[in-house]
């Protein structure tokens, strides 16, 4: 089946199994590796990437099911202003260690900020309750967030 | 590899349906884990797939003065942000999974899922929903109890697709939701418990009762339930010892990963008495 999608702002077309795993497509077919598989099973969100601006899981997600929607990966989120603010926050709160789940919580973040521009820390807890970081403790990545929404007063 | 259908409309969708038997695909955040091989690999779906989760006739909502009529593929994002949705059912759907798969997983897929442990059911049963199931050119309605047989398995025929839930609306001023889960967010339910109550002055005028994933498929009596309605509260305090018992009789949980029986137990008819007691009295 022919797959037509917007990825990261531009048009695309992929020729593909329609039941193929999103995951797969974007780091296989696209070469975007920042999105990351996790536990393959939509438990810790290290593959989250936005889907028409709503979180997706992208390894539960079949490609078929983007057909006509707009993905935005950590690659193309990274061009932003927005992504700048969450950037540098995060670097300032420890929200960073090793880093495989920072894509995820990056997209989770701008998922919340984009409703909710200036977040309590349980609405924060709330939207990234489906991202998993074994390093952190998660304070520094609530605390990121909420610097993030501060500091990028007018962004979202 | 098998063939997969993206039908444009409902009526294609049923069209597809008669013609190959296949395994209806909504928001698929059960069947992708279910169905998952190694990473890389497409998952292993044996019969033909039809993805519905994208059609619009099934994503409506539409409330009238009866009742609230929610297609089968709202997700659990679009029923929590429609103003018309029992408050409940939306107290329910909050603990439901973590954002990303809320804004996929679809109640007509946790629906027709019929595992123990699904969260939206006791709920529904509380309710009084139905669901609509349609085939070619016909349509029939069935209470949702009718519609689950067992862990698993419902009465849906393999040419019938579960197109709306009926919930009547209802006039409970007290209500009481807890589900009892590893954490508080992707967690599987052990145990949920679902109280629903109209009180006015000493008296409770309607109730509700239903567990769930403490037995093959939600607990619900209508009979105890008849026995507590239009007490009043003195007699209800009395009958406490005994409204427990019945459940208690009705309560068959399992041991599995995720808790014990004797826990199932304990913790259900823990908190019916603290629904009896702090939500009827």
């Amino acid at each position: 089946m022919e797959i037509n999608f917007i990825l990261n702002g531009k048009g695309v077309k992929v020729k593909t199994h329609p039941l193929r795993r999103l995951l797969d497509v974007l780091r296989e077919d696209f070469d975007l590796s920042g999105v990351k598989e996790g536990c393959g099973e939509g438990e810790c969100g290290a593959c989250a990437v936005l889907v028409d601006g709503e979180l997706a899981l992208s390894c539960i997600t079949p490609v078929g099911s983007v057909e006509g929607t707009s993905v935005v990966t950590i690659e193309g989120y990274r061009e932003t202003a927005k992504y700048r603010a969450l950037e540098e926050a995060f670097s300032a709160t420890g929200a960073v260690q090793c880093g495989f789940c920072t894509p995820g919580f990056i997209i989770a973040a701008e998922s919340l900020l984009s409703k909710t521009p200036r977040p309590t820390p349980n609405e924060i807890r709330e939207a990234i309750s489906g991202n998993l970081c074994r390093c952190t403790g998660y304070s520094g990545i609530v605390e990121g967030i909420k610097r993030a929404s501060e500091r990028g007063e007018g962004l979202w | 590899m098998v063939d997969t259908f993206k039908p444009q409309s409902l009526q294609e969708a049923v069209d597809v349906l008669s013609d190959k038997g296949a395994i209806l695909f909504a928001g698929g955040t059960d069947l992708m884990v279910q169905r998952r091989r190694r990473g890389g690999l497409i998952p292993d779906f044996d019969r033909p797939v039809i993805l519905i989760g994208h059609l619009k006739e099934l994503k409506e909502i539409s409330n009238s003065t009866r009742e609230i009529r929610i297609g089968s593929c709202c997700t659990y994002t679009a029923l929590l942000s429609h103003k018309a949705v029992p408050e409940i059912l939306k107290t329910c759907v909050s603990q439901i999974a973590s954002p990303g798969i809320r804004n996929r997983g679809t109640i007509g897929g946790n629906i027709c899922n019929a595992s123990p442990a699904g969260d939206t059911l006791p709920v529904l049963y509380a309710l009084d929903a139905s669901v609509i199931l349609a085939r070619d050119n016909k349509e029939r309605v069935l209470p949702i109890e009718k519609f689950i047989k067992g862990p698993g398995t419902t009465v849906l025929e393999a040419d019938e697709l579960l197109t709306r839930i009926i919930i009547p609306h209802s006039s409970f001023n007290k209500f009481f939701y807890k589900k009892v889960g590893t954490r508080a967010y992707n967690a599987l339910s052990k145990i949920s418990f679902t109280g629903l109550a109209l009180k006015k002055l000493r008296a409770v005028e309607d109730v509700r009762i239903a567990f769930g994933a403490v037995s093959p498929t939600v607990v619900r009596s209508k009979d105890i339930e008849a026995q507590i309605r239009g007490k009043d509260i003195d007699a209800i305090q009395k009958m406490i010892p005994e409204i427990l018992s019945h459940y208690s009789k009705l309560i068959d949980p399992i041991s599995d990963q995720r808790s014990n029986r004797r826990y199932r137990k304990t913790v259900s008819l823990n908190l019916l008495n603290s629904f009896l007691k702090n939500y009827m009295l």
